[in-house]
């Protein structure tokens, strides 16, 4: 197992390199660039020139790259053109920003996809099964922004029991050493701080959750459904189990396979951040950092967070190819 | 005393917008402690649904299931749910057919047979694993202790037939129904799993239901043989008897396709002719009749009832009984 997870990481550097070239190239292919973006339309082509010399934009794309990776390796990221903060700074920033909601929204997902798909399959055919199965497609099919405005005009604005944006009251007193924010409250022992951030996360996790939801209980469904006419179930249900038992140890165990596969992907796709929720509830996040930094050219930027999601996406899916190997030995062969 | 009384069993699939399929159509045997009884018939003549319907492990959308299953005077199919699940895995258990789908593949051996001494026996995990290591040696599982740890995909095909067994035999269970338990094995191992079975049954005194398409093991086994047709018990015997004089055309068809060591070689086996497609619904006549060497004219006209004492059959024009030497 560990020569496995070794190797595995062993070949993110290969990835990493690759993805680094493209992605250098990609940036650079984008129309426009950082001095256009930071002056303006009316920019004369020698204060161009000059942002570009100040940048080093203006030396051959290998040098460039080089100069980058050199500097990656001793942990420097570069300065965002459009900020001017340090490109670590913003990531250290958005990224727990990114991470709270998507797992908000995974626990969403898989705390209510599992069980609704599990029963709609154990109850195939019933009210419950075309109603999961309906409202999975209802799910998939729903603009995120306008679930989120809807979601925002029932629960802040009719009801109010919600906060409306933002990841916490501005006006709390409160101190982030995490950047985590439930986890801040935690952490400095501030409750108030703590349910306040969880309250801030709930409409927007919900909203980039449903489609997560819905692929999920599909998932679920068909997974069990296969499951059940196993030979196995029947040979749990003849030695007289407790029905948990047979759900959790022979259903379920064999059925997670398949949604496992989903959740491991859903969450890589989440972390890279989620630009149309962020943007609905201005939630300050890595998806709509991305997206303004694209409008600005912002070279380092694209350059740090692209290839850092990269680097999650690739640990996510390690993580699923463990859990794999845990639940399934005949992986743990192979 | 009879053990199990399965009295005119009926189970009808239905199917929205299809024809009720009747699988199993009123079929009645008895089954006494220490007994061994066969259930014999071809893919599809309602065998293994009947020891399905008695172990109550019928899907209940779609089933009608009518009749009545007496276990030790208990009625099975009125029983709650959770009074049926306290008595399978402990007073009555079954092996299935294809050993390898049976096992769950993610989960280990042990914990497959100790799950049922924990559910039923109330043993702790650690108890439970030494008697396990200890079921798994009584059925001839060399190096038990390594076995409970590894997976069915570890095991052979014999193993993991015993390992069900070991699972089926955790309780001591009065009733054991086999259904087909050697078919996916080769045949060595055929033996020594009838064996192990034979053996189980002399020592223990379980009353053993043994559903099989094959004489042969039949022939090793059993003290009464029902030969089902299209869901209906067509004929009924000792073995002895079945063996040495078959009456019905279908039971003489079946045995005359087994092959056999004292016969000429060169002799051709005769096949039953058509296949279990054929059939007629008993409604109309005889189910049987379309592939029937001894047909009569009534026997497309009505079905043959089951007549006769210790050796019954449903036939209008059954084969002439030989004398019998005991």
């Amino acid at each position: 197992m560990l020569r496995f997870v070794v190797r595995r990481l062993a070949l993110l550097v290969p990835i990493l390199l690759g993805l680094s070239i493209l992605l250098f190239l990609w940036v650079r292919a984008l129309p426009g660039g950082p001095a256009e973006a930071l002056l303006g339309e009316r920019a004369t082509p020698e204060a161009v020139e000059r942002v570009r010399r100040l940048y080093g934009l203006d030396r051959p794309w290998y040098e460039q790259y080089f100069t980058w990776v050199g500097n990656l390796l001793r942990g420097d990221l570069g300065v965002s053109t459009r900020t001017q903060h340090p490109v670590l700074e913003e990531l250290l920033r958005t990224f727990p920003a990114t991470m709270e909601l998507a797992l908000t929204a995974m626990i969403f997902a898989v705390g209510v996809g599992i069980p609704l798909g599990y029963f709609a399959a154990r109850r195939h055919g019933s009210w419950l099964d075309h109603l999961s199965v309906a409202g999975s497609l209802f799910g998939i099919t729903i603009p995120v922004f306008f679930l989120g405005y809807m979601l925002k005009f029932v629960f802040a604005e009719k009801l109010g029991i919600l906060p409306t944006d933002g990841r916490q009251d501005p006006l709390l007193d409160v101190v982030h050493p995490t950047g985590f924010y439930v986890l801040d409250g935690l952490v400095s022992g501030n409750l108030e701080a703590f349910a306040d951030a969880f309250q801030h996360l709930i409409l927007p996790g919900i909203a980039l959750g449903t489609i997560p939801l819905a692929i999920v209980v599909r998932i679920t469904r068909a997974s069990v459904l296969d499951v059940l006419h196993e030979d196995y179930v029947r040979t749990a249900e003849a030695k007289g189990l407790k029905p948990a038992t047979i759900r959790g140890r022979h259903v379920l165990r064999n059925a997670m396979l398949p949604i496992i596969t989903i959740i491991g992907l859903q969450v890589g796709l989440l972390l890279g951040g989620a630009v149309l929720t962020e943007t609905v509830f201005a939630f300050p996040g890595f998806g709509k950092f991305i997206a303004d930094s694209i409008m600005a050219r912002d070279y380092a930027v694209l350059q740090g967070f692209i290839l850092f999601t990269a680097v999650v996406f690739v640990l996510v899916n390690l993580l699923v190819d463990i859990a794999y190997g845990l639940i399934d030995p005949r992986v743990r062969v192979a | 005393m009879s053990l199990l009384k399965v009295e005119e069993l009926s189970v009808v699939f239905r199917q929205r917008g299809r024809e009720d399929v009747r699988a199993v159509d009123g079929v009645s045997f008895s089954v006494a402690p220490g007994e061994t009884v066969g259930l014999v018939g071809e893919s599809g003549c309602g065998k293994s649904v009947t020891s399905l319907a008695v172990m109550g492990l019928l899907p209940r959308r779609g089933v009608l299931v009518e009749g009545s299953i007496a276990f030790d005077g208990t009625e099975l199919l009125t029983l709650p749910a959770d009074k049926l699940r306290t008595l399978r895995g402990r007073d009555m258990a079954i092996v299935f057919q294809d050993p390898m789908s049976s096992l769950n593949p993610v989960v280990p051996i042990g914990v497959q047979v100790t799950e049922v001494l924990v559910r039923h026996r109330g043993l702790s995990s650690g108890e439970a694993r030494a008697e396990a290591a200890e079921l798994l040696r009584r059925v001839g599982i060399p190096d038990p202790a390594r076995r409970l740890r590894e997976y069915p995909h570890q095991l052979s095909g014999g193993m993991r037939q015993r390992a069900l067994i070991a699972a089926a035999l955790a309780c001591s269970p009065r009733l054991l129904i086999a259904d087909e338990p050697t078919t996916a094995l080769d045949v060595t191992i055929q033996a020594q799993i009838l064996e192990l079975l034979k053996g189980l049954v002399a020592d223990t005194g379980t009353a053993l239901v043994l559903i099989t398409h094959d004489l042969g093991v039949v022939a090793g086994m059993c003290d009464t043989v029902h030969v089902m047709y299209s869901g209906r018990i067509v004929e009924r015997a000792s073995r002895h008897e079945l063996f040495a004089s078959p009456r019905h055309p279908y039971t003489a068809g079946l045995l005359a396709s087994v092959p056999r060591l004292d016969r000429p070689r060169g002799e051709r086996l005769e096949p039953i002719q058509g296949s279990p497609r054929d059939t007629l619904p008993w409604s109309r006549g005889c189910a049987f009749a379309p592939r029937c060497r001894n047909r009569v004219d009534e026997c497309a006209r009505a079905a043959p009832e089951l007549h006769g004492g210790s050796h019954s059959l449903r036939c209008f024009n059954p084969i002439e009984a030989k004398a019998v030497n005991r």
